[in-house]
């Protein structure tokens, strides 16, 4: 499958929660697919999305947050499925677009996925409570939708094609995208976050 | 334990009046109390880090969805965070509370603390963090909530030095 049309078929589905996206090539497809002010592109800081989500997630139990991740970003942050494992939050799904290669810079460095590692047993491993792996454009789009309405940590890791958009074009400026995604994370949702004082 | 449990109340008791509802950490020696006042406390989520720079993320996030933070680490931990440091906290202008344990000082009696020690304080200034130094309990609370204070005003990182003065007990 190629990742445009897997992000395509669930756009849908996560259209109206959280959505952080991994930098470069994600995000333009992302992007590409109609921009919500509840999505954050998380350019340059490689890794860290995940990390990202689980924060949001904490903070704000009454949204569900979708992080898109990548092979690459996954494999820098390996410590992180375990962090986020154990904190457990049920609202957050990782969906991890596994293409092999670092694609986003442009070459075809593979990565450890190409040959050796599997990133749904590490994350199963790691004490994820659902996972799983998808090769196909439906079959990723029932995953997700279980997921959602599974009330439970996930990564689903989809198994995608090395290839990317032409442009990584995005039209918010990074702190755009940054201030407008604080504000609309204030208006979603039904409760405030966790522990404030006006509650 | 030589380490002061009194004045791990007392930087715990800042952080709560200063706003702090989440809480990321990976601990040393120093930071034991304050770890486990998170951990006993119901209404702070305490987040056990396998990394210090997922702490950015977590905090980054945290933010965006209106929850203050603080980050618990030692200076090697900041040290090795420094590239999430720059690359997500100051690219995209995230306030960020960094209690770091300042190892590595007058009277450290660990080799392996002392190179790490030696840079902290010029690596801070490199990136331009506002630091201070908390080595007496009389300038935790002010300093605590000052620091919040301007992270929230510049929308950067700032960074709490924990001495051994404050945190040791036998130092005294
Ligand atoms: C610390 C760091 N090292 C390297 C880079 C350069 N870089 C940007 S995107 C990227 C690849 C990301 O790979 P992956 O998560 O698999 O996503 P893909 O690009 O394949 O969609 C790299 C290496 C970076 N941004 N940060």
């Amino acid at each position: 499958m190629k990742r445009i049309d897997a992000i395509q078929a669930i756009y849908p589905a996560i259209a109206d929660h959280v959505v952080v996206t991994i930098m470069g090539a994600t995000a333009a497809e992302l992007f590409a697919c109609g921009h919500r002010p509840n999505f954050f592109y998380l350019e340059h800081a490689m890794g860290l999305a995940s990390s990202m989500g689980l924060g949001i997630a904490l903070a704000r139990p009454d949204l569900k947050v979708i992080v898109l991740d990548g092979d690459g970003s996954v494999l820098m942050n390996l410590g992180g499925l375990s962090t986020m494992a154990r904190s457990g939050p049920p609202n957050l799904v990782q969906i991890v677009f596994d293409n092999e290669v670092l694609l986003s810079v442009g070459v075809s460095f593979t990565t450890a996925t190409a040959d050796v590692a599997n990133i749904e047993g590490i994350a199963r491993e790691s004490g994820v409570p659902r996972t799983a792996t998808c090769k196909r454009v439906e079959e990723l789009r029932e995953c997700v939708d279980m997921a959602l309405a599974s009330n439970e940590l996930t990564t689903i890791v989809a198994k995608v094609e090395p290839v990317g958009p032409k442009s990584f074009f995005i039209d918010p400026h990074m702190l755009e995208n940054r201030f407008e995604f604080e504000r609309a994370l204030r208006r979603m949702g039904d409760s405030k976050p966790i522990g404030d004082v006006n509650e | 334990m030589p380490v002061s449990s009194q004045n791990s109340q007392l930087i715990y008791d800042a952080l709560k009046s200063a706003g702090v509802r989440l809480v990321s950490a990976l601990p040393e020696t120093w930071l034991v109390h304050l770890v486990g006042l998170a951990d006993d406390d119901p209404e702070m989520i305490l987040v056990r880090l396998a990394k210090e720079e997922e702490g950015i993320g977590i905090s980054a996030g945290a933010h965006l969805a209106g929850v203050s933070s603080a980050m618990l680490m030692q200076n090697h931990g900041f040290l090795a965070s420094v590239n999430s440091i720059v690359s997500l906290a100051q690219l995209y202008r995230i306030p960020l509370l960094m209690l770091i344990s300042f190892r590595g000082e007058f009277g450290e009696t660990d080799p392996w603390q002392t190179e790490g020690g030696g840079v902290t304080i010029p690596v801070l200034d490199a990136l331009g963090i506002p630091w201070k130094r908390l080595d007496s309990p009389s300038v935790v609370k002010k300093s605590i909530q000052d620091a919040m204070t301007l992270s929230s005003a510049n929308l950067r990182p700032v960074a709490l030095l924990l001495c051994r003065d404050l945190m040791w007990e036998d130092a005294n």
